[in-house]
């Protein structure tokens, strides 16, 4: 492990049970049913980068997300943050330096708590306050530094447009001196406009503060602009990771270059496209082998059989794919 | 330019509240031509949904057009009686929706679904009617249409399920087709393959389409000519390039550079700080004046009216001469 | 402070409930007549022309008066008076505060069990969830008044007579306060499901609060709109519970008259003639009964955004 490693994930499995309820499974003699949304992830982030996962919707990327910060419990593999497994009960402390914010901002803040009490509410959690005047003094410096004015602390989430409760979100995620955010689509459910403000803020903050982020987004271009390193994950496994430029300028994996070409074309340059095929099939019925074969143009019969494991190339960037590691797909 | 397939001029369409009556789309003009693809953008609230809705006679109520005309084919039809309404959407205006799911009756399978609406519309015997959905099937892209016809809507995926509502929106072969967000629920790999099909029917068919969305890339890649809304009113409207490269209303030019894109490496995105104006709190003169950095005095005494910018219109007085 | 106290007036007078409630004069009567039956039951004490429990005052003698604008009726008894010379007036508002207490109290013992347990049901699932859910179905396959019957004949058998008269009341509310706390709960269990998957509940979790802070800090505030209106509409059926249960003979006892034990001893003059010794006190039930529902009915409407 690289001295500047802040998280890393090893092996890490989610399944859920999706098996319908008990007494039908015992009137119709149905077996219980999971679902693997998570198969077999391990990546780290280091200390003051952006590491983005993206992918398509069910591809499990969300679902590292909340593994991460505890939402969920990990059905196999360890999560480690500063070198403590964060399932043995004894890192329960080191939770406090990570954080998360959320995508919808109508969704993420309590509509009957006030402002102030809802970015308190960690410092509160936490007792990281001395005593009352403290808390107010550090609620309002936590608002200013989010661009919102502090007398916004005694209004309710409903005064506020989207934009503006995303910023309180980040103020409550940044109340207890966090080291690390998770960022669960923070800017999809934001206008174009409002997006640039919010994803500025963040990157602001995360220069002053030293922060680290783990970005999750459907939207390349976002990605782009924020990541130094980006994972792209398709039906809960991890396909490849490598450095934002290299990704964006020299995809390897077959998904990655699909997804790639997928982003309309808003420059209207007229880039060469491969349109796009297929659709991601059930999760629950995963296709055999690497489980883009059935939309991946140089699909052969050991990509039908065998599961591609990860494999290292240069500049830190590794990628699970059969064709590459055969050198079947010539680099761009 | 040809006889418009669609005309709006001066579109008004107010809600009256308690608190006062709130103008959601206030003198909105535009054209679209047979063939054609007008895309309409703006943020949320900025009242391009419900231009739409206002088109296709479906606004719900207390919201009503207070003002203005709209006129298909050069008939007036934004005060026709609700059953003459009726017989032109679906017939005439086709409409596809944000939602795959909620647009299709579960309890149906997509067959009976297209036959009932083929039915409505067109003097066909059943069996012919069942040949032509299979046929619309194939026309969206559905793979072994003839099998899938009998399915219900939840056996397909949400891709799939917006080609079967496309389809039902073709039904009649409608002059005019209304989407409204077509694409905003699906994956960005499902989205491309619905925008290809969407211009492939506009091209063959010669069909106008308004299409309604907030995303500029599913506007660039589509449309023909686009409308930028702000705040109910129409900031600027003109070819699709020109809008994106050389917009002249400073909002276009603010949501513009604002938008990430791929291969540039800027640091910071430009923002247009601020927020759209809530309908209660629309400002005087231009809406737009707060955020504006190329304000002067005029703009917040006087409301602009679309005027010639380059080879676009922009209602904004740095244009005035 | 004045100008703070009539700037939250104003809002209060702008809010869109007040508004909503000023443009419907059948809730307007409704909340009127409430607070006339709830004023009367309350201030009984200080404002009722007699005092019908303190024998002294009592006149034997002017028993069965019928109401005042009845030939042989006097002003002193606008409605009449019973077999014991008991103002008839008096002891509806009287009988009224014993029904509103049992109503209010058992309605007030429901909501905080029911409330509570499916606050837990909801927010913890798995087994605990199934059980207390299964335990809310067999409970509803009984009536009401059958657990509340039930309850009370338990009561009756296991305690003396004396100790039983006195606590009867507490029994009575705990009767009807545990035959209605199933619809609380079901509600409260499934608004806590919708809650508990929203993001802000996942953000309090990831800031580690305890998961107590959580249902009752986060949680609770949010269910509680369906709650008030259920309770609203409860009270009114405790108070017709409470009044069967009394005209049945097993509710509060002769001491205490309640609206239903009114009714009940004046049924036995109905026949000889003394209509007004049952019939007030039988208005006096619908009237209660049927404002607060009315009340209930808007609550419900108005807390609705799908209706507004």
């Amino acid at each position: 492990m690289r001295a500047d490693t802040l998280l890393e994930l090893a092996d890490v499995d989610r399944e859920f049970d999706v098996s319908r309820p008990w007494l039908n499974r015992l009137l119709e003699g149905e077996p219980r049913r999971s679902l693997r949304a998570v198969d077999g992830v391990s990546f780290s982030i280091r200390r003051g980068e952006t590491l983005a996962l993206v992918g398509e919707s069910g591809c499990g990327k969300s679902t590292v997300a909340r593994m991460i910060v505890g939402l969920y419990a990990p059905s196999r593999g360890r999560i480690v943050f500063e070198g403590a497994d964060l399932a043995d009960p004894a890192s329960a402390p080191l939770r406090r330096r990570m954080q998360m914010i959320f995508q919808d901002p109508y969704a993420s803040l309590n509509p009957r708590w006030r402002v102030r009490d809802i970015v308190a509410e960690p410092i509160v959690a936490h007792g990281m306050a001395p005593d009352a005047h403290a808390l107010a003094a550090r609620v309002a410096e936590l608002l200013t530094q989010v661009g919102l004015a502090p007398e916004d602390g005694g209004k309710f989430p409903h005064e506020f447009s989207g934009g503006q409760r995303q910023r309180i979100s980040i103020a409550r995620a940044l109340s207890s001196n966090p080291e690390f955010l998770v960022c669960d689509e923070p800017t999809s459910a934001l206008d174009v406009s409002v997006q640039a403000q919010i994803l500025n803020l963040m990157k602001d903050l995360q220069q002053r503060l030293g922060l680290t982020y783990l970005f999750i987004s459907h939207n390349l271009a976002v990605v782009a602009h924020v990541a130094t390193r980006v994972g792209v994950m398709y039906l809960g496994r991890l396909v490849e990771v490598a450095d934002a430029k290299d990704l964006f300028e020299r995809p390897r994996h077959p998904y990655t270059r699909m997804l790639i070409d997928a982003i309309p074309d808003i420059e209207m340059s007229g880039r060469p496209r491969t349109p796009v095929a297929g659709e991601v099939p059930s999760p629950l019925a995963p296709p055999s082998g690497c489980a883009f074969n059935p939309r991946c143009p140089h699909a052969n019969d050991r990509c039908r059989a065998e599961r591609p494991a990860s494999h290292a190339l240069p500049g830190g960037r590794s990628v699970a794919c059969h064709a590459v590691e055969e050198d079947r797909i010539p680099d761009l | 330019m040809a006889e418009p397939l669609l005309s709006v001029r001066n579109l008004r369409v107010e809600f009256p509240t308690r608190h006062g009556t709130l103008i959601a789309v206030d003198d909105l003009s535009f054209d679209i031509a047979p063939g054609e693809i007008l895309g309409v953008v703006g943020e949320s609230g900025a009242g391009k949904s419900l231009t739409g809705m206002a088109i296709i006679g479906l606004l719900e109520p207390p919201g009503r057009i207070a003002a203005g005309e709209i006129r298909l084919e050069g008939e007036r039809i934004d005060a026709l009686p609700a059953e003459a309404m009726r017989r032109i959407r679906g017939k005439r205006i086709g409409a596809i929706f944000q939602d795959p799911l909620t647009s299709l009756n579960p309890l149906f399978t997509i067959g009976e679904q297209l036959v009932e609406t083929i039915l409505t519309h067109l003097d066909m015997s059943e069996r012919q009617a069942r040949d032509r959905a299979i046929e619309l099937l194939a026309e969206v892209g559905i793979p072994a249409p003839e099998l899938r016809i009998d399915n219900y809507p939840h056996h397909f995926s949400g891709g799939m399920r917006q080609r079967v509502v496309i389809a039902l929106a073709l039904c009649a072969r409608p002059r005019l087709i209304v989407a409204d967000e077509p694409t905003t629920a699906l994956d960005v790999s499902i989205q491309a393959q619905i925008i290809e099909l969407l211009r492939k029917l506009a091209r063959e068919n010669g069909a106008a389409v308004m299409l309604i969305t907030h995303d500029m890339g599913v506007i660039a890649e589509t449309a023909d000519r686009v409308a930028v809304m702000y705040a109910g009113r129409l900031a600027e409207i003109g070819p699709v390039k020109e809008v994106i490269h050389a917009p002249h209303h400073p909002y276009t030019s603010g949501l513009m550079s604002s938008i990430p894109k791929l291969g540039e490496g800027r640091e910071t995105l430009a923002q247009i700080d601020g927020a759209m104006p809530r309908l209660t709190a629309i400002p005087p003169g231009c809406a737009f004046n707060p955020r504006c950095p190329k304000r002067f005095d005029r703009c917040t005494a006087e409301r602009p009216s679309p005027l010639p910018a380059g080879t676009t219109e922009a209602a904004c007085w740095l244009y005035a001469r | 402070m004045k100008a703070k106290a009539g700037a939250w007036l104003r809002r209060t007078w702008e809010h869109d409930l007040a508004w909503g409630f000023r443009r419907s004069p059948v809730t307007v009567a409704a909340a009127f007549l409430t607070l006339v039956c709830v004023g009367g039951a309350v201030f009984a004490p200080w404002i009722a022309p007699h005092n019908p429990f303190d024998s002294a005052s009592l006149v034997l003698t002017d028993g069965f008066t019928p109401p005042a604008w009845v030939a042989g009726g006097r002003m002193e008894y606008l409605l009449g008076t019973d077999d014991q010379g008991r103002d008839m007036l008096s002891t509806i508002m009287y009988g009224s505060r014993v029904s509103l207490a049992v109503g209010l109290a058992s309605v007030l013992f429901s909501m905080v069990l029911g409330v509570g347990l499916g606050l837990v049901s909801g927010y913890v699932g798995g087994r605990l969830d199934a059980f207390i859910m299964r335990v809310a179905d067999i409970q509803l396959s009984f009536p009401a008044i059958l657990i509340a019957l039930l309850i009370d004949g338990v009561a009756r058998v296991a305690l003396p007579r004396d100790t039983h008269d006195q606590i009867a009341i507490y029994v009575l509310i705990l009767a009807i306060g545990v035959s209605g706390w199933v619809q609380y709960a079901r509600t409260v269990r499934g608004s806590t499901l919708v809650e508990r998957s929203k993001e802000y509940v996942q953000a309090a979790r990831v800031i580690g609060r305890s998961q107590a802070s959580i249902m009752l800090r986060h949680v609770l505030p949010n269910v509680m709109g369906p709650v008030l209106v259920i309770a609203t509409i409860h009270i009114a059926t405790a108070i017709i519970t409470e009044a069967t249960l009394s005209y049945l003979g097993v509710g509060v006892p002769a001491t205490q008259p309640s609206l239903g034990t009114l009714i009940r001893v004046g049924n036995d003059f109905l026949l000889s003639g003394e209509w007004w010794i049952t019939v007030f006190p039988g208005l006096a039930l619908i009237v209660l009964v049927l404002s607060v529902n009315l009340l209930g009915d808007w609550l419900r409407d108005a807390l609705n955004p799908k209706l507004r």
